[in-house]
């Protein structure tokens, strides 16, 4: 038998994998009971926890077949689809929330993307790995490369992330589309967070990934 | 339950057992009568009716735990049995059975012939009870609608309030959108598969020329071939050969037949079935035309061509799903020409704009429409997730 000292323990037995951090934090901003839209929802992570904690009447879009499959074999309601596209197809102010977990830079019309989820959710929350963190900005200016890190492991000629955007860019854009920030977050590596009172260049340079919540002016 | 095996080119025998299975069919049997006529589309009523069906596992005390099995066009409510007339097994054993993924160790499952077939639900090779002679042409056109009002009333015979699912496919899958716009409140979740909200031009115009080669076999006698002991074996075996080949795909066909030679080295220069392709159409015909009746391949042809479910609700077809709460899951494949994706996707649009909770998957395979009968192990994957959530979802308990 094993015990829990043995290297193979971990392994052995099926430990409940704990949910990413940004998808606690995402999770965290959700009212429970609500009706909520996860745009590029891949296998569903994000969905069934919040399901799961939250009890919401959650809906998925997913570009990949893959992550669909896995989605609906969950039993999670997940529909294939192309945020670019697709976002049209639904009427106004259907959920509470429209999501888009870490899928911002992924797609082709960031601010289209954003203004159709704006007019589809009464809330947006919308979480994206910052270009400006200070590792990020250290491999360009020293190295001169694009950068890859943990949360961005892939080379550039392999990454589907074609819309990188700093904290400080998506908070300029949020005036543009004159939209509310009801809540913002940023969190380091290990998922410490950035201190609140902070102003943003602060986050933009400390904070790895970010998560705001917003909501539409009026 | 004994079986019946028909031997090839003994047409009296084979029309007999056809014309048996109509009126007296080997299996449970539920007749309505004059006191519950059912109301057809088509304007007309029928006085009394019959529907043949089968069931599969055990309905629980809570009567939640029932699946009803919606068969397509030459399919019957042999799903998970061996067929009375062709000894073969089950057309879905692959998806239903213990521990399968419409598991009967868990569910109440039910399949019914469809109003019109010819396996013992009410159709042309039925007797007219008024006339005491065979309906054939005489039988009203019946619609998908129909069907699916025929199957409502089996439930209430059963004492079945809302079905925990609804599952077809292709035909099958047009009587479960119908179910959802027709009796919402009576599902607690639906699984349409490679179907479509309508059907197209081009579906529209293969069934045409399916049944004018039934009506073309001068043994069809203008439907009254039982009358005067003939068959139309040749003309309905013609139209299954076309049909077939849309139920599959350019790829499969390939990847199974390619251009090799049956059974021989050298083309003939004749029209033998030189092709292994050729071959294989032949015998689907030939042992189609031994368990089916030609007037019911016309009429459920039919019933499939006037199916629109948007043309019933002002063509929106949110409109037609406003009132539903049921889960549905939309399967499509991506090979599968004869309903694409894209209609798929239509009725999905529709769900979410109508606030349904709908999850859609396209599977990828090369066996095109038919894909949804075969080994799919993703489809397998699909149907049990999503059955063992709704089940979740409702408290469902098995029977013991």
């Amino acid at each position: 038998m094993l015990t829990s000292n043995s290297p193979g323990a971990l392994t052995a037995h099926a430990v409940p994998k704990a949910p990413r951090v940004d998808l606690v934090v995402v999770a965290n901003m959700v009212e429970p009971g609500s009706r909520v839209l996860d745009v590029g929802c891949g296998d569903g992570e994000l969905l069934q926890l919040l399901s799961e904690t939250r009890d919401v009447d959650g809906r998925g879009i997913e570009i990949s077949r893959d992550g669909v499959n896995e989605c609906v074999a969950k039993g999670l309601a997940v529909i294939q689809g192309d945020a670019d596209t697709d976002l049209v197809d639904y009427p106004d102010n259907t959920f509470d929330y429209v999501i888009l977990s870490q899928t911002l830079q992924a797609t082709r019309r960031p601010r289209w993307v954003l203004e159709q989820m704006l007019r589809i959710g009464k809330r947006v929350i919308v979480s994206f790995p910052n270009f400006g963190h200070w590792r990020i900005r250290g491999q360009l200016v020293w190295y001169g490369r694009m950068p890859v890190t943990r949360n961005l492991p892939v080379s550039w000629y392999d990454t589907p992330n074609i819309h990188f955007c700093t904290i400080r860019d998506f908070v300029d854009l949020t005036r543009e589309l004159e939209v509310k920030i009801e809540r913002a977050v940023a969190f380091g590596p290990s998922g410490v967070r950035v201190r609140f009172d902070a102003p943003w260049w602060f986050w933009n340079l400390f904070g790895e990934q970010a998560v705001f919540l917003l909501s539409r002016k009026g | 339950m004994s079986i019946v095996r028909i031997e090839r080119g003994d047409k009296a025998s084979r029309a007999e057992i056809i014309r048996r299975e109509a009126d007296e069919p080997r299996s449970l049997l539920v007749r309505f009568g004059k006191d519950k006529p059912l109301k057809l589309d088509a304007g007309v009523e029928l006085s009394s009716y019959q529907i043949a069906y089968q069931t599969y596992g055990e309905l629980n005390a809570e009567r939640s735990n029932a699946i009803l099995i919606c068969h397509a066009l030459t399919g019957d409510q042999h799903v998970h049995n061996v067929h009375p007339v062709t000894g073969k097994p089950g057309w879905w054993d692959s998806m239903i059975g213990p521990g399968l993924p419409i598991d009967t160790d868990r569910f109440f499952i039910i399949c019914a012939n469809v109003l019109g077939g010819c396996m013992g639900t009410t159709g042309p090779a039925s007797k007219n009870e008024v006339t005491g002679e065979l309906y054939g042409l005489t039988f009203p056109v019946v619609t998908i609608r129909d069907m699916v009002r025929t199957q409502a009333a089996l439930l209430d015979h059963l004492g079945i309030d809302q079905l925990l699912s609804v599952i077809g496919g292709s035909m099958g899958g047009m009587q479960v959108l119908q179910w959802a716009v027709t009796y919402p409140e009576r599902i607690f979740s639906a699984l349409p598969i490679a179907t479509a909200a309508r059907h197209s031009a081009q579906n529209i115009a293969f069934h045409e020329v399916g049944r004018q080669a039934v009506m073309a076999d001068p043994d069809w006698r203008n439907g009254k071939y039982h009358a005067e002991g003939t068959s139309p074996h040749r003309g309905l075996a013609v139209a299954r050969m076309a049909a077939h080949i849309t139920y599959l795909s350019d790829a499969a066909l390939h990847r199974k037949f390619g251009r090799r030679l049956q059974d021989r080295e050298l083309p003939t220069f004749g029209f033998d079935a030189d092709f292994q392709v050729e071959n294989y159409l032949r015998y689907q015909g030939s042992s189609f035309v031994e368990r089916f009746d030609a007037n019911s391949y016309l009429y459920i042809t039919r019933a499939m061509d006037y199916f629109d479910l948007a043309g019933e609700h002002g063509d929106v077809l949110a409109n037609a799903f406003r009132n539903l709460k049921a889960r549905v899951c939309m399967v499509s494949f991506t090979s599968d020409w004869l309903f694409p994706t894209e209609e798929a996707r239509e009725i999905v649009h529709a769900l979410n704009a109508a606030g349904a909770p709908v999850s859609f998957a396209e599977i990828e395979t090369d066996k095109g429409h038919d894909a949804f009968l075969l080994d799919e192990p993703e489809l397998f994957a699909i149907v049990r997730g999503f059955l063992d959530a709704a089940a979740k979802k409702r408290g469902v308990k098995a029977a013991r």
